[in-house]
């Protein structure tokens, strides 16, 4: 596997960087780093921020500075990755894809030349992972979307999306946090609560976690939420 | 509730609680938030002994209007040129004073600065979330938005306080040339591009909120396709959109972001650049990773010894 290149950010950060192309074997190295970063492995670590193709890792430039991380990091990127792996953890999420709360699933269906009911079997079948965070809160993109369902964004975005929205694009979905507008397309409506509103644990998802879908009924989903 | 009682009388877009923040969430979403400007609102809870970081009010170019209610309360206010005014008095930012009931307080935009921070005893009682106060514009989470009819409430009662100056200092003046590191997606543009960034000429603009600032520029053209998957963004990164505009993303940027990033500007120098206003000329100067933390451990000796330096009133 090719060597990252460690590029600086202000005086608080640098950027591992394996470049444009997504891969799957370098994502995993990615969240493997991820899992090692420490005060103890990179002296003056801050906080480390996983993306599909990079890693930012951000310390504290009044203990630490650029070569010093970055030297710290070679070491730990020349382990090669094993049992030590991060303990990843398996997700449910609930999907109602039923009429109103389903608002684009047809049209979905249409472009996908497919039933409706295929395009929700294909996303029941899909096993995502959660790839990153970003956007917004909670937002966390799950990779995974199996080929047939692989759609463009829209040309312009949908404003006022409810929270709980269930998005998918090109290969990735996920469940919205906050009524914003969005140009993904909506195919249901999870009342999963991705930001959980438990102190200890305040997201549901890690990056790298496993997430997969079932379907509910309207009157299940309208029971979750009272 | 027998203790002092603000009542908000007028606010302005972008007035909001803000503590210190909440860092180390970008990995789930969430940026830091907190101050534009976090020396002076520092400042501002210095000069009245509260705890760093206690919770304080960001007062925008939009300004604000309270009223006082049941005891009188102490206040500190901190941060840009601004005017205050009660009980008939009149003043610039960088006081202390006491307010009494039946007084009104007015904060407004004066001679210069964008940011100005009013602190009360104990910090402003305020909801959190995720154990911060600071207000996270885009979703309201946190502290949030000032509103009219709103009542803020001080956490402690220190019902007169002795009226004092706040040293303002250099540093917290309004910053025209800022550093930068050059990256982390500088590849997208070449050398054109990159001497466009060193001399500019740039300006501030009033597409200016709590996320971003847009800027008035040359246009920073890439010379490759954006096909970059999406990325960490930081504060202070110069974003470059497929247009060639740039934009400086602020406390409540995105945590990721698909467009090359051509510099980001040092930290340290953020608090001053937010004190500029709309329209003003700003300047990047690159330096090396070395001379940024050279930069950056200088500028926080310097705040550091000035805010042990302000005696609480």
């Amino acid at each position: 596997m090719k060597a990252p290149i460690l590029r600086p950010v202000a005086e608080h950060g640098l950027l591992v960087d394996y470049g444009d192309r997504f891969d799957r074997a370098i994502w995993a190295r990615l969240i493997d780093l991820d899992a090692r970063l420490s005060s103890e492995t990179v002296p003056g670590f801050v906080e480390a921020v996983p993306a599909a193709t990079s890693l930012l890792v951000r310390f504290d430039p009044m203990t630490t500075d650029h070569a010093k991380v970055g030297a710290a990091l070679l070491v730990l990127l020349a382990v090669p990755p094993g049992e030590e792996q991060r303990h990843t953890r398996a997700h449910v999420v609930d999907v109602c894809y039923d009429g109103t709360l389903a608002p684009d699933l047809v049209e979905v269906a249409t472009r996908c030349g497919m039933s409706t009911e295929d395009v929700v079997s294909a996303h029941l079948n899909s096993e995502c992972h959660v790839q990153m965070y970003g956007f917004a809160p909670g937002y966390a993109y799950l990779a995974g979307l199996p080929a047939p369902l692989h759609l463009p964004r829209k040309t312009a975005a949908k404003r006022d999306v409810p929270k709980g929205s269930v998005l998918i694009a090109g290969q990735q979905c996920l469940v919205s946090t906050l009524t914003m507008p969005t140009g993904w397309w909506i195919i249901g409506r999870s009342p999963t609560a991705i930001l959980t509103g438990d102190e200890t644990r305040p997201f549901l998802f890690d990056v790298g976690d496993r997430v997969t879908f079932r379907r509910i009924s309207r009157d299940d989903y309208d029971r979750c939420l009272t | 509730m027998t203790g002092a009682q603000l009542h908000v009388v007028k606010a302005g877009p972008m007035v909001t609680i803000q503590d210190v923040g909440r860092p180390d969430l970008m990995r789930y979403g969430v940026p830091a938030s907190g101050p534009m400007d976090r020396l002076a609102f520092a400042a501002a809870n210095a000069a009245l002994g509260n705890r760093t970081g206690a919770p304080a009010i960001e007062i925008s170019l939009g300004g604000l209007t309270l009223s006082c209610e049941g005891a009188p309360v102490g206040f500190a206010v901190a941060g840009g040129g601004f005017i205050v005014e009660h009980g008939g008095r009149k003043a610039g930012s960088w006081h202390c004073a006491t307010l009494t009931p039946g007084e009104t307080l007015t904060i407004r935009p004066g001679p210069w600065g964008s940011w100005c921070y009013l602190a009360l005893p104990g910090g402003v009682t305020a909801p959190h979330w995720l154990g911060s106060a600071a207000t996270h514009a885009v979703s309201g989470l946190g502290g949030g938005r000032i509103l009219p009819g709103q009542v803020l409430t001080p956490e402690t009662s220190a019902e007169s306080i002795q009226p004092c100056a706040i040293t303002c200092p250099l540093t917290a003046r309004p910053r025209p040339q800022v550093h930068v590191t050059l990256g982390p997606q500088d590849r997208f543009f070449d050398a054109e591009a990159l001497g466009l960034l060193r001399n500019g000429p740039w300006r501030m603009t009033t597409a200016w909120d709590r996320m971003g600032v847009r800027l008035d520029g040359p246009a920073l053209q890439p010379n490759a396709p954006l096909d970059m998957p999406s990325g960490p963004v930081t504060r202070g990164a110069i974003q470059v959109a497929g247009d060639g505009v740039a934009t400086i993303l602020l406390a409540d940027h995105q945590t990721t972001g698909g467009y090359p990033r051509i510099a980001t500007v040092l930290d340290c120098d953020l608090d001053g650049l937010m004190q500029l206003r709309p329209r003003d000329r700003l300047a990047f100067s690159p330096v090396t990773p070395e001379q940024a933390t050279t930069i950056a451990r200088r500028a926080a000796k310097g705040a550091a010894r000035y805010l042990a330096g302000l005696t609480p009133a």
